[in-house]
């Protein structure tokens, strides 16, 4: 029985992590192809990546997109949160409905509305458009992360406040805001794994300052090699890294 | 600093439930006042009326003569001191005392320097730097209390504070409040359902029932010449007797009694007001059961002249009730209140 435990254990990480396992290997490859047989160690694909001037402008333009619009749908997002738990507004449930909705729509159909809309108003497919892109799916995800994490103990501390001669805005800066310190965070990093990782949008709302992914899709279509899979160890590590982070510092003191 | 209080008609309705009822009152400067009566009473919301937290439907709040109706609570001359603390988590004690002068403009060093002083005050002055997290629920109170009266309010609102303390904590901060009140003077206005705890701490003791004041008076008013039958039974156990006056007696179920009254009325004795000795003769009784509190007998008589009613009476520690003996009962301090329509 125990045994039986362990191969299930063992087969459904194998199941998940296979296919990574199996690129990050192949970016170690000793000849020009990313298949069996492995002939390496060698690390002159990340040399050669790391010194690619296009990659590293795709991975500056992937940093600055993520951090950019993950802060911007923080904001958004605590701003909603905070209006709709603390204020009866007419329908209400409604309102925090529209908000969530946009989580369960593909990111395609995302993306080709917002290449409508933006060629209807004129705007040319840009960095910044792949910002409000990714403003638009992690903006629902950090509302409901706050919106959850909001109850009786901060509206009675935003009263105290209030009480002692704060006004609306020192409230949320200096009560609101860092009560929720924990969950700001674990929604900000979690938005900015999301932008990072995402490639449909980006995709179709870029043409000349390209995020990583979609650099990524225009060295796979030249072929298969190790450097691509260089490359995908890199975003996986950085993701990998983001992830880690969080569990340690956020989801650690949020469980004190 | 410290500022009289006038709340004038004030009356409050909640969609269709109306919390106050035409409420005034005035509060002199420098004095502690309980609004004391049962949950849904309106003494909450009266606290909140006054915090500013809540806008009367109608009437007016003044404050040191000031209309203070339509301002917002953090332009009044208030602070709270909330029931269950509202102390803010992430920020130390000190900051946490000092929070009030930060949003009056308060340099840093300032802050800090009347931060100690009032934690020195409630004697938390080796804790500054702690987080509210760290303290017991005593100490919190009293971060709470510093807080409110770090910024010099002209009246501190108390709402039920010592609610969450358990008994000796809760008598132990009871002193402590009356004293600091005593020291810094401010108009304390206090709000809670227990009436040993208003007893304790009031000069002045406000008793509501159903969005109305029903009695107001210092605890030996309230207690011993109660002026409604709520407020006497709501101050602690009473033995309540219908009466009807007839000028210069009233006809009661013990038979006539010589005491003033006319109408329907209610003859309202205190268990400990009974006993062998006493003004009024209430007649002979017979011991039904008794059982020793430590600090006296507390003994169920049936009076032979009504043998249906029963009283409570306290009797002395050194006295040896024997159940089913009789002896002749007597009263003191007895209150004649006006039968209220059922």
């Amino acid at each position: 029985m125990r045994h039986l435990a362990w191969l299930y254990l063992t087969l459904a990480y194998g199941f998940i992590f296979l296919p990574v396992a199996v690129l990050v290997l192949f970016s170690f490859q000793g000849s020009r192809l990313p298949v069996p047989p492995f002939n390496g160690p060698t690390l002159k694909w990340y040399a050669q990546v790391l010194g690619d001037r296009d990659l590293m402008a795709a991975l500056a333009n992937s940093a600055l997109v993520a951090l950019v619009s993950s802060a911007i749908a923080l904001l958004l997002g605590f701003l909603a949160a905070q209006g709709l738990a603390r204020y009866r507004l007419p329908g209400s449930a409604l309102l925090r409905g529209v908000l969530i909705a946009p989580m369960t729509v593909s990111y395609l159909i995302i993306a080709l509305g917002l290449l409508s809309v933006f060629n209807g108003l004129g705007i040319r497919p840009s960095l910044w458009a792949t910002g409000v892109g990714h403003v638009v799916i992690n903006l629902p995800l950090c509302f409901a992360i706050l919106y959850a994490a909001m109850g009786d103990h901060q509206k009675n501390a935003e009263r105290a406040a209030r009480d002692l001669g704060a006004c609306e805005w020192q409230v949320l800066r200096l009560v609101t805001a860092p009560m929720l310190a924990a969950p700001m965070a674990a929604a900000f990093f979690l938005s900015v794994t999301f932008s990072w990782d995402e490639f449909i949008i980006a995709f179709l709302l870029t043409r000349f300052e390209v995020t990583l992914p979609v650099e990524l899709w225009s060295m796979l279509r030249s072929g298969l090699s190790p450097a691509t899979n260089a490359i995908g160890s890199l975003v996986f590590l950085v993701s990998i890294a983001v992830v880690i982070a969080l569990e340690l510092t956020v989801f650690r003191k949020a469980r004190r | 600093m410290t500022a009289a209080v006038s709340i004038q008609n004030i009356r409050q309705v909640f969609g269709s439930y109306t919390a106050l009822q035409g409420v005034s009152l005035e509060i002199a400067a420098g004095e502690f006042t309980v609004l004391l009566g049962p949950s849904g009473c309106g003494k909450t919301t009266l606290l909140s009326v006054l915090g500013g937290f809540v806008t009367p439907t109608s009437g007016k709040v003044m404050i040191g003569g000031r209309d203070m109706t339509q301002v917002p609570p953090k332009d009044r001359p208030t602070t709270t001191m909330f029931q269950d603390y509202a102390l803010f988590p992430h920020m130390t004690l000190a900051e946490n005392v000092g929070f009030g002068l930060r949003m009056r403009g308060q340099g840093r060093a300032q802050r800090r320097a009347r931060a100690e002083a009032m934690l020195a005050m409630v004697g938390l002055e080796d804790k500054a730097e702690r987080r509210p997290h760290e303290l017991s629920g005593g100490q919190r109170q009293r971060v709470a209390l510093a807080r409110a009266l770090a910024v010099e309010p002209d009246v501190l609102l108390l709402d039920e504070p010592l609610g969450a303390l358990d008994l000796k904590l809760r008598r132990q901060m009871q002193d402590e409040l009356k004293a600091i009140q005593r020291r810094v003077g401010t108009t304390f206005v206090h709000v809670t359902h227990d009436q040993e705890e208003a007893m304790a701490i009031a000069d002045r003791i406000v008793v509501m029932n159903a969005g109305r004041i029903e009695d107001v008076g210092s605890p030996q008013d309230i207690y011993l010449t109660p002026r409604s039958l709520f407020s006497a039974s709501f101050m602690g156990e009473i033995n309540r007797i219908p009466a009807t006056g007839r000028g210069d007696r009233v006809e009661t179920p013990l038979g006539a009694l010589p005491l003033a009254g006319q109408g329907d009325l209610m003859l309202c004795l205190r268990p400990e007001n009974i006993g062998a000795e006493g003004a009024l003769p209430l007649g002979e009784a017979r011991l039904v059961d008794s059982a020793f509190f430590g600090t006296h007998h507390r003994c169920h008589f049936a009076p032979l002249a009504a043998p249906d009613l029963r009283l409570v009476a306290h009797l002395p520690q050194s006295a040896h009730p024997e159940p089913g003996s009789v002896m002749a009962l007597f009263a003191r301090a007895p209150v004649l209140l006006p039968k209220e329509p059922a």
